[in-house]
């Protein structure tokens, strides 16, 4: 039994590295510093995939919403063995909230059924940009299929169902859930394979439409480029709202309820603490206001 | 979709789990009460269970005014989809204008399942909570006494303030650990409404075959003095400071992400926007430089004393004591001092 699975990444700013080079004098972050990356949990849904492939066959497509760089992941998925990607990309997306984004994402993996029927979406636990981890959820709401979040290893899947072992940090459970699925990972699981070299050859220079309206001189150019790299199978499928038959009520600005009202950046302030001498006097003398205050004791 | 509707209650959604109320939600009660109290509205407490005993009781004394008990068998052990359709059918009934949420494992499998079904706006992992008038800058509309949802962003690195003008409840997650648990007042009295929900086999898709509950084996929020370590420390084997200075003083050993990745101490100690939020009486970080990962997790101490060889560390920011030095050094004269002392 073969399985069609859909892996869903996010393209997200390196948060851990963070570095004084992306501080700005005002002791806020310079976000534009910081590099683009594969969403680290994101990269263990795909190990998941591949694997899942691996030992019962099928078909790993992965896709992601976001502006032409976000193809950058996309052919990273390639490298690593995804066989199909696909972007979502239309400025009417722009500033959608997690319910917006998990039902553009849920039109999306309904496309990618309509031909072979989808058995399983696999997820990242969450992104680092955001910490939410709301999209998964609410994109398994939105299919109407359940979910199992927090995914160590799929164990087996057979008889239309899948053998999960999750960890919530507060305890394990094996559960088996019926397909279709979505399934949410963690870093917990099996390491990610590395991107093959002869795969890194094979894509380097696959490219979106979106990248090519970006990087050439004339429509022509993109017109010439595109049926080029169609020909080679290297074109990567692009998707904008009305290709995935989504309704523009639930996108972008207007589909989502919740608004920023403010972005405060969080700036270190010298409040100005006590200092103390590394020496057995001045170290006694604070434990001992330590003491007197009864903070200790 | 759920219209607004101003003379709703607020809401907590209380979890136990293995028939124990979990901490969170009585910590949620307190931050209910507060904006309860300015809006003039009832606090309501949700809990879905097998039906145990006590958990109203508990939630009144802890300052609901009201509890909604949802009693089945099914509902004995969790599952995303019997979960959320108890609450959406809840929500649906009594119109809430807000509802909150422990950010638990737990809370942040079944929130977004009800957000997505109701259509409501939802906001993750939420730091604090207010209420205030809000002017739509698209619009130009204005919103009076809206629900300010206030969360760390971007790994720490921003705090944005979300509202929710529209399309209600106003619904969000609120991290475990940031919210003062309120006193029990054991005279406190409410109205407690017991009921059993229309649930069938189908509503379960999942089958449960094993399910074990971890023993953490700290307590770092119950804990009145943390000595934390951090990369500073350099070793495992010098981690043996840490352990030395918290036994001295009755503490738990907490640790920065560096440490714990480092494999020095387990990450049950872990403190920080990826770890464990605290608010101890007193917190010493040894070794470790502050990144605003951290902060967030302990900024809230009363007393923080920062020990690091870097006087420039950002930790020494939000510290009341530094001792910019050796921790080699520092550690045993703070160990000798406490001990001469005893």
């Amino acid at each position: 039994m073969a399985y069609n699975i859909v892996v869903l990444v996010k393209q997200v700013p390196d948060t851990k590295r963070l570095t004084a080079d992306a501080m700005r004098d005002d002791g806020t972050v310079n976000r534009t510093a910081l590099p683009a990356i594969f969403n680290p949990e994101d990269l263990y849904a795909l190990e998941t995939a591949l694997r899942i492939r691996e030992r019962y066959g099928g078909r790993v497509t992965v896709v992601t919403m976001g502006p032409p760089q976000a193809c950058e992941i996309l052919r990273e998925s390639l490298e690593r063995g995804a066989d199909d990607v696909a972007l979502i990309t239309d400025r009417r997306a722009a500033a959608s909230d997690t319910l917006a984004t998990s039902y553009i994402l849920s039109c999306a993996v309904r496309k990618l059924g309509a031909g072979r029927a989808v058995d399983l979406v696999i997820c990242g636990r969450q992104a680092i940009d955001g910490d939410t981890a709301q999209v998964p959820p609410q994109t398994a709401e939105k299919l109407g299929w359940p979910q199992v979040t927090y995914v160590e290893t799929v164990e087996e899947i057979g008889d239309g169902r899948v053998l999960a072992r999750r960890n919530t940090g507060r305890g394990t459970e094996r559960v088996s859930c019926p397909l279709p699925c979505l399934l949410t990972v963690t870093d917990g699981g099996p390491q990610p394979r590395p991107p093959s070299a002869r795969r890194i050859m094979a894509v380097k220079k696959a490219r979106s439409r979106a990248e090519l309206e970006r990087d050439a001189r004339d429509d022509a150019e993109v017109l010439a480029r595109a049926e080029s790299l169609r020909k080679r199978g290297l074109l990567i499928t692009q998707w904008d709202l009305d290709d995935i038959e989504a309704d523009l009520a639930w996108c972008g600005r207007d589909g989502s309820p919740t608004k920023v009202k403010r972005i405060q950046s969080v700036v270190l302030t010298g409040s100005g603490f006590k200092k103390v001498e590394p020496a057995e006097e001045a170290v006694a003398a604070m434990v001992h206001e330590l003491i007197e205050d009864h903070t200790i004791g | 979709m759920i219209e607004a509707n101003r003379q709703g209650d607020v809401w907590v959604v209380a979890e136990q789990n293995d028939g124990e109320l979990e901490d969170v939600g009585l910590e949620l009660l307190s931050k209910g009460r507060e904006l309860a109290e300015r809006l003039g509205v009832r606090l309501t407490a949700v809990v879905l269970g097998a039906g145990e005993a006590g958990h109203a009781e508990r939630l009144i004394h802890h300052g609901a005014d009201r509890v909604l008990v949802a009693e089945h068998p099914l509902l004995a052990h969790y599952q995303s989809n019997s979960y959320a359709k108890v609450l959406c059918r809840l929500i649906e009934e009594h119109k809430p204008q807000i509802v909150i949420y422990g950010a638990t494992p737990l809370g942040r499998d079944l929130a977004p399942r009800v957000a997505s079904a109701i259509r409501a706006g939802l906001t993750a992992d939420c730091t604090d909570l207010d209420i205030g008038d809000h002017v739509e800058p698209t619009t130009r509309q204005k919103y009076d006494r809206l629900l300010y949802q206030v969360r760390p962003a971007f790994g720490g690195n921003i705090i944005a303030t979300i509202v929710n003008p529209e399309r209600w409840p106003q619904m969000a997650t609120v991290r475990e650990g940031v919210m003062r648990m309120p006193d029990a007042d054991p005279a406190r009295r409410g109205e407690v409404v017991r009921f059993t929900p229309d649930l069938a086999p189908e509503d379960l898709p999942l089958e449960i075959l094993e399910h074990k509950r971890a023993e953490r084996k700290v307590n770092l929020k119950a804990a009145r003095i943390i000595v934390a370590g951090g990369a500073g420390v350099g070793s495992k084997e010098n981690f043996r400071l840490i352990w030395d200075l918290a036994n001295a003083l009755g503490a738990a050993a907490g640790a920065s992400r560096a440490a714990v990745d480092s494999g020095w101490i387990d990450k049950d100690h872990q403190v920080g926007q990826t770890g464990t939020t605290v608010r101890p009486a007193l917190y010493i970080a040894i070794g470790i430089s502050g990144a605003v990962q951290h902060r967030a997790g302990m900024s809230e101490a009363q007393k923080i004393v920062a020990i690091n060889a870097d006087p420039n560390a950002p930790i020494f920011q939000v510290a009341h004591y530094g001792i910019v030095g050796d921790l080699n050094r520092a550690v045993p004269m703070m160990i000798d001092a406490i001990k001469r002392r005893v």
